[in-house]
C-alpha cells in the first residue's frame, strides 16, 4: 500500500492533483492527495454516497490550490488490495472491481464518504473515473470495458472537509493500482442453466405431442367460452346488419401477444366472410395494419369471397396511446358495432375500449397477456380469454392436430411446474415444522404453529 | 417461395434469439441488437404507410357527403397537417422539440391536455365497471365483492378506526395486506405462468412455421 500522487484524468474533465503532503500522527496514515474542487466537485461526492454502483460521477474543476484548513484534516486511508476480475456470463464487457474497505471505513477514524474508482491502460496511469461506490461497499462493476483489453484499477477514498463558511471540500486518498485484468467474454451463461433444462423440458414435450397429434392420436382440449362464443357473436352482427370491430392489441408486430390476436383475426374474418358480416379492424401500428390486411384477405380469398374485402376497412389510427383510444370511442359511439373483439397486448385503454363498447350494448370478446388489464376486460366483456388462452385460441379454432399437440405439450409444462411448486410447499412445510421453538419453557419441541408464521 | 422465405426469417431470428440468451460471446449478442436496429429502420419507414393511409381514409370521409364521419375527417387532416407543417417549418429545424418552439407549444397546449383527458376518464370507467363486476349474482362474483370490501375499506383509515377493539395483525388494514399478499399473488403468479407457457409454446410454433397465418395463410 503506498501513497500515490500521479495526475489523475477524471473522465470528460481535465483533472488534476495536487497532492497534500501532510502527514498526521495516526498510525498507517498515508499523505493523500488533495483536490481542491469547485461546487461541481462537491456535488460529485454528495452523488457519490448516493449514487448505486456503476454510475459514474465527473469531478469537475482542476485546480491544484492546497486550502490550509483542509490540510489540517486528516485524510482517510486507502482501500487495499484492490484486484479486478472478469465479470461472469456476459459478453467480455464488464469486469468487477474489489478492494478491501479502507480502515477508516466504519472504523478508526471513520471519515470515508465514499469510494471513487478509476481506470487505467497501464499501472502508470493515466487514469480515468469510471464510478462511484458508497462507503461500506466493497466492489464495483465497470461495464465499460472493451473485451480483450488490459485494464489496471485504482481506488481512491473519499471523504469531506468542512470548510468554515464554505461548501465542504473532497480529499481523496488512493489505493495501489490492481494487477491487469481483462474482460472475456464467456461461451455459455451458467447463470441460465436451469432455463436451458425448463426450455429443453417444454420444447420436447411439445415436440412429442404435436408427433403424437399428427399420428392421429386424439387431442382433448376443454372448452374455451369465449371461443366458443366466436360464431354466435359474428353471427350476431350479420344478424342485425352491424358491423364488426377487431382491435389486435395496441403493441407492434415484435409482440407475441399481437402476433396471437392476427392469427385468431384470421379465423373471425374467414367466419366473417362466410355470414357476409362487415369487418372493420383499426390499429394502432402500421406494420400490423399492413400485416393485418393480408391476413384478412387470405381469409377473404379461403371462404371464396374475394370480392367481399375491403382493404380500406383495416386502416391505421395513430400510434399514441390515448389517441388511438379515443378514435376507436368515436368509432364505437358513431357506428354502434354489435361485435367488438380485442386480442392483443393492452395497457390502460383497455377499460376506456371495453367500457365504450359496452356502453352501445356490442357482444365483447377479449384476450389478452397482461395481468394487470385482464380484470378491466372481465368486468367489462362478455367473455375473455385469460392469459394462455389468448394463445393457444388459433389452435383451438383451427382444430389442426399440429397445433393441438402443442397445446397439449403446454399442459405437461403446467403439470411439471405444478409438481414441483407441491414439492417446493411439502419441503419448505416440513423444514418450518422441523424448527423449532425458540420459547425457552418448551425448549427442543416442534413448533407447529411456526408453519402459519409469515416469514 | 411467397411464404418459405417469410418462414426462414423467423426461424432463423427466432432461434438467434433464443441462442443469444443462453451464449453471451459473440456474435450472438450482437446480432439481436441489430435486429433490434433493423426493427426500429422497418417501423420507421413504415410510420409513412400509416400517416397516409390516416390521410386517405380521412380524405375519403370528409369527401362523402352523406358520412356522419365528415367532420371528424376534416379535423383529422387539419389538425395532421398543423402539426406537421409547424414541426418542419416553423420550429427551428431539428431542435423542433425543444421547450419554446412553436411544435412544443402544441404539443404542451393541445396534445397534453387532450391525453390527460382521455386517462383521466378511465376514473370514471374503472367506477362503472367496478359497480357491475362486484354485484353478486354468483357465489364467485360475492367472493370477489367481500375481497374487495374488505381491500377497499382496509386500505383507508376509516378501516382500522372500524377495527381498532381487534388486537395488532387483525384489523382491518392487516386483512386487506394479508389478501394482496396472498390470495392475489397466487392467482397472478397462476396466470403468469400460464401467460409463460403459452407464450414459449407460441413462440415455437412461430419459430418452427407450424402457425404461419400471421403471414397470410393457415
Amino acid at each position: 500500500m503506498g501513497h500515490r500522487s500521479e495526475t489523475i484524468r477524471h473522465r470528460g474533465l481535465t483533472s488534476v492533483s495536487g497532492h497534500l503532503a501532510e502527514r498526521n500522527n495516526i498510525a498507517r496514515r498515508h499523505s493523500g492527495t488533495v483536490v481542491r474542487q469547485g461546487l461541481l466537485g462537491l456535488l460529485l461526492v454528495v452523488a457519490c454516497c448516493g449514487l448505486a454502483q456503476g454510475q459514474t460521477s465527473q469531478p469537475s474543476d482542476t485546480s491544484a490550490v492546497t486550502n490550509p484548513i483542509i490540510a489540517q484534516l486528516p485524510a482517510p486511508n486507502p482501500p487495499t488490495h484492490v484486484r479486478g476480475s472478469d465479470a461472469p456470463n456476459d459478453n467480455g464487457g464488464a469486469i468487477v472491481v474489489a478492494w478491501d474497505k479502507s480502515p477508516d471505513d466504519g472504523a478508526g477514524i471513520n471519515n470515508v464518504a465514499s469510494y471513487l474508482i478509476l481506470r487505467g491502460p497501464a499501472p502508470s496511469g493515466p487514469f480515468d473515473t469510471v464510478g462511484a461506490a458508497a462507503a461500506g461497499q466493497t466492489s464495483f462493476t465497470d461495464a465499460t470495458v472493451h473485451e480483450g483489453e488490459s485494464y489496471f484499477y485504482i481506488v481512491s477514498s473519499v471523504t469531506l472537509a468542512p470548510v468554515p463558511g464554505g461548501a465542504p471540500q473532497p480529499i481523496y486518498t488512493q489505493s495501489d493500482p490492481s494487477p491487469s485484468v481483462q474482460g472475456r467474454a464467456q461461451w455459455f451463461h451458467m447463470g441460465r442453466l436451469n432455463a436451458l433444462i425448463a426450455v429443453i423440458i417444454l420444447c420436447s414435450a411439445i415436440l412429442y405431442f404435436i408427433n403424437a397429434a399428427r399420428s392421429g392420436k386424439p387431442v382433448y382440449i376443454r372448452k374455451i367460452g369465449g371461443l366458443e362464443a366466436v360464431d354466435e357473436a359474428v353471427g350476431r352482427a350479420t344478424e342485425m346488419g352491424k358491423k364488426i370491430f377487431y382491435i389486435p392489441g395496441t403493441q407492434d408486430m415484435d409482440e407475441v401477444q399481437t402476433l396471437a390476436g392476427i392469427t385468431i383475426l384470421g379465423r373471425v374474418a374467414k367466419i366473417a366472410a362466410d355470414y357476409e358480416a362487415r369487418l372493420e379492424v383499426p390499429v394502432s401500428r402500421s406494420l400490423v395494419m399492413v400485416t393485418c390486411r393480408e391476413v384478412v384477405k387470405e381469409a377473404y380469398l379461403k371462404a371464396g369471397r374475394p370480392d367481399a374485402y375491403r382493404e380500406e376497412n383495416i386502416y391505421y389510427l395513430t400510434d399514441d396511446q390515448f389517441g388511438f383510444a379515443a378514435g376507436i370511442d368515436g368509432l364505437v359511439m358513431r357506428d354502434k358495432p354489435a361485435t367488438m373483439f380485442y386480442m392483443g397486448a393492452f395497457y390502460a385503454e383497455s377499460l376506456i375500449l371495453a367500457e365504450t363498447g359496452n356502453s352501445i350494448g356490442a357482444i365483447q370478446i377479449a384476450g389478452t397477456a397482461m395481468p394487470a388489464q385482464l380484470p378491466f376486460f372481465v368486468a367489462a366483456c362478455d367473455y375473455t380469454l385469460i392469459g394462455e388462452e389468448l394463445f393457444a385460441a388459433s389452435a383451438y379454432l383451427s382444430k389442426e392436430p399440429k397445433l393441438l399437440g402443442s397445446l397439449k405439450g403446454q399442459d405437461v409444462g403446467k403439470g411439471i411446474i405444478l409438481a414441483t411448486i407441491i414439492i417446493g410447499i411439502i419441503v419448505t412445510s416440513i423444514g418450518a415444522l422441523s424448527l423449532k421453538t425458540n420459547d425457552p419453557a418448551r425448549l427442543g419441541q416442534y413448533n407447529i404453529g411456526r408453519l402459519f408464521e409469515v416469514q | 417461395m411467397r411464404r418459405e422465405i417469410p418462414t426462414f426469417i423467423a426461424l432463423f431470428v427466432g432461434v438467434i434469439c433464443i441462442v443469444q440468451f443462453f451464449i453471451p460471446h459473440r456474435p450472438f449478442g450482437t446480432l439481436v441488437d441489430t435486429f433490434s436496429d433493423w426493427f426500429g429502420i422497418l417501423q420507421a419507414f413504415a410510420i409513412w404507410l400509416g400517416a397516409l393511409n390516416l390521410l386517405r381514409v380521412s380524405l375519403e370521409r370528409s369527401v362523402a357527403k352523406k358520412s356522419h364521419d365528415r367532420w371528424y375527417g376534416i379535423v383529422v387532416i387539419l389538425a395532421f397537417l398543423l402539426i406537421t407543417i409547424t414541426g418542419l417549418f416553423f420550429s427551428g429545424g431539428r431542435g423542433f422539440q425543444l421547450a419554446g418552439t412553436r411544435f412544443d407549444y402544441l404539443y404542451v397546449n393541445i396534445y397534453t391536455p387532450l391525453s390527460s383527458t382521455m386517462f383521466a376518464i378511465l376514473a370514471f370507467f374503472v367506477a362503472s365497471a367496478s359497480y357491475r363486476a362486484f354485484r353478486a349474482r354468483s357465489w364467485e362474483a360475492t367472493l370477489l365483492l367481500l375481497a374487495a370490501f374488505l381491500v377497499m375499506l382496509g386500505r383507508v383509515p376509516v378501516g382500522d378506526t372500524l377495527t381498532g377493539f381487534f388486537p395488532d395483525g387483525y384489523r382491518l388494514s392487516d386483512v386487506a395486506s394479508w389478501i394482496m399478499t396472498y390470495p392475489q399473488v397466487a392467482g397472478q403468479r397462476a396466470i403468469m405462468i400460464g401467460i409463460a407457457l403459452g407464450v414459449a409454446s407460441a413462440s415455437l410454433r412461430l419459430i418452427l412455421g407450424l402457425e404461419r397465418s400471421y403471414l397470410g395463410g393457415e
